[in-house]
């Protein structure tokens, strides 16, 4: 299978501090990969990375083989082709959920009002959120604000998810139903890079695990190695820390 | 340029309660108790003041002058029929004022080596503008435009005036608006623009009606400043409610014109004063109510 994303030898640095170091990192079509590590490791940076609302400072991204991070490049066009989830909702809040979600659509892919709609009620309706459809961001509780996100993302019809720890801002109980989301659409076949700090949620949906530290990927691979026989000495400090607080 | 409020402004708006006990008096004797004070207070000063300008040996001839019944009645319909120059004016000039610092503020607020040239040519219109004095504005435009005898260019008074004040307070609104882009998140800007949207139509759908819905209370500021600023163009000598005043008085050597003037402007701008605070104290409580 062709890589959808390939990303190689990403540096990326902030005001003379490197974020991110020879990043080397792809993801085949339909394949989940998700990004682990402590906060600041540069799960986040690497996303806006790949999302091109953050420049890389070295090496290159590239989408189904064409590079994305080139001079020529119009990062509107890659946008349309990828959808981005953070962990803030950013829902517009002069909008209601409706208009949030056709907003892309109409604006950027030129669809018609009545399409839009029609097609933003169909994604309402299957993720349980359609009588919420005229209701303003402020009257929606975090998890719901956040599943109308992943909606005005998928609205989009992207060809490659990405999800920057879309579950840190919600209240527990709030989770699963977010995490939910994103399982039905694995169902479905969707290509998807995902940091996150849910460890269980991450073995069970993931193909691929990364563990990111101070800007390097330490190791991957499938969710088994990395949880139950992680090489690296970071990686088991970390994950150890993480068993020891009752999170995995 | 901005309307600041003075304490007595303060008093004025919270009434009693800045007297009283604070701003949500516990018991209600507490807050009548509050209100009478307040009364009470404002009676004394207003009498002390009235005794105090009443018992001057020239008031007299001030009242002559400044205040005859006469005089007021015989220059009221001139001021009047003055001052609905000066509302139009206002009206023309705050429409043209809304639109064009919106586009400055919007230039202003591109991204990108692309847009450089227009944000310099932005940044030095504001800056050359709010550098010069708004009288100076309207002198240079209205006596220096029209000296020049441009072809196809209208040389009347009152549309370089007019175009003098649009001139200054675009420059001044453009930064309140610029203000209003900037206070909104940048998640939001980055939601928009990861969504495909441009930068002009993320300023355009996202950006700019949430800054607008911010600045709302500071572009009424504007309003209030104009509305009394167009009384400037006077100077050109358009026929607008302080130039009949001043005409009434070259020929009468009655100040009476004045007041009346005054009255008029007053009556216009303390209104859209009150409904500023109380359009700022409602989206406050609204803002307070939404976070908690």
């Amino acid at each position: 299978m062709a890589a959808k994303l390939e990303i190689r030898d990403v540096g990326k640095s902030f005001d003379g501090k490197e974020v991110l170091r020879d990043i080397d990192l792809s993801v085949k079509e339909h394949e989940v990969v998700c990004l682990i590590g402590s906060s600041g490791s540069g799960k986040s940076t690497l996303l806006k990375c790949v999302n091109l609302l953050v420049p890389i400072d070295e090496g290159s991204i590239s989408l189904d083989g064409r590079e994305i991070t080139g001079p020529d490049v119009n990062p509107d066009v890659v946008r349309q082709k990828m959808g981005i989830v953070f962990q803030a909702f950013n829902l517009f809040p002069h909008m209601n959920v409706l208009t949030n979600i056709t907003l892309g659509p109409r604006k950027v892919h030129g669809l018609g009002r009545q399409l839009a709609e029609e097609r933003a009620a169909v994604l309402l309706e299957r993720f349980g959120l359609v009588d919420k459809i005229h209701d303003y961001p402020d009257r929606l509780s975090g998890g719901e604000q956040q599943r109308v996100a992943v909606i005005r993302a998928l609205a989009s019809e992207p060809e490659l998810m990405l999800f920057d720890e879309i579950t840190s801002a919600l209240d527990p109980e709030l989770v699963a139903e977010v995490l939910d989301v994103i399982r039905g659409l694995k169902d479905q076949g969707m290509t998807m890079l995902i940091a996150t700090h849910e460890m269980g949620f991450a073995r069970d949906v993931a193909d691929r695990v990364c563990f990111l530290d101070d800007g390097v990927i330490l190791e991957q691979g499938a969710p088994k190695e990395i949880f139950t026989n992680p090489r690296a000495a970071r990686t088991q400090q970390f994950l150890q820390r993480i068993i020891d607080a009752g999170r995995l | 340029m901005t309307d600041r409020s003075s304490p007595l402004d303060e008093v004025m708006r919270r009434g009693p309660r800045l007297l009283g006990p604070g701003r949500s008096p516990r018991s209600r004797e507490e807050g009548a108790r509050g209100a009478l004070i307040a009364v009470i207070s404002t009676i004394v000063f207003a009498a002390v003041v009235l005794v105090w300008v009443l018992t001057s040996e020239t008031w007299p001839a001030v009242q002559k002058q400044f205040f005859s019944p006469s005089a007021f009645r015989e220059v009221f319909p001139k001021v009047l029929s003055g001052f609905w120059l000066d509302v139009q004016m206002f009206m023309v000039a705050e429409v043209l004022i809304l639109a064009l610092a919106l586009l400055v503020a919007m230039i202003r607020a591109l991204r990108g080596p692309a847009f450089l040239p227009l944000r310099v040519l932005a940044i030095f219109y504001i800056d050359l503008v709010r550098g010069i004095p708004i009288i100076l504005l309207i002198l240079l435009l209205g006596f220096g435009v029209p000296a020049l005898q441009l072809q196809g260019v209208p040389n009347g008074a009152l549309f370089w005036g007019v175009t003098a004040l649009v001139i200054s307070y675009t420059a001044y609104t453009a930064e309140v608006y610029r203000a209003g882009i900037e206070s909104v998140q940048e998640s939001q800007r980055m939601s928009a623009r990861s969504l495909g949207l441009t930068q002009l139509q993320t300023l355009r759908y996202v950006l700019v009606p949430q800054a607008i819905r911010n600045v709302i209370p500071a572009l009424l500021n504007g309003f209030v400043s104009l509305q009394k600023d167009v009384a400037l163009v006077f100077i050109l000598g358009v026929r607008e409610g302080v130039q009949e005043a001043e005409i009434f008085k070259a020929n009468t050597f009655n100040y009476t014109g004045y007041i009346a003037a005054a009255v008029l402007f007053l009556l216009v701008s303390v209104p859209v004063a009150r409904f500023t605070d109380w359009y700022t104290d409602r989206d406050r409580r609204r803002r307070q109510a939404m976070s908690s």
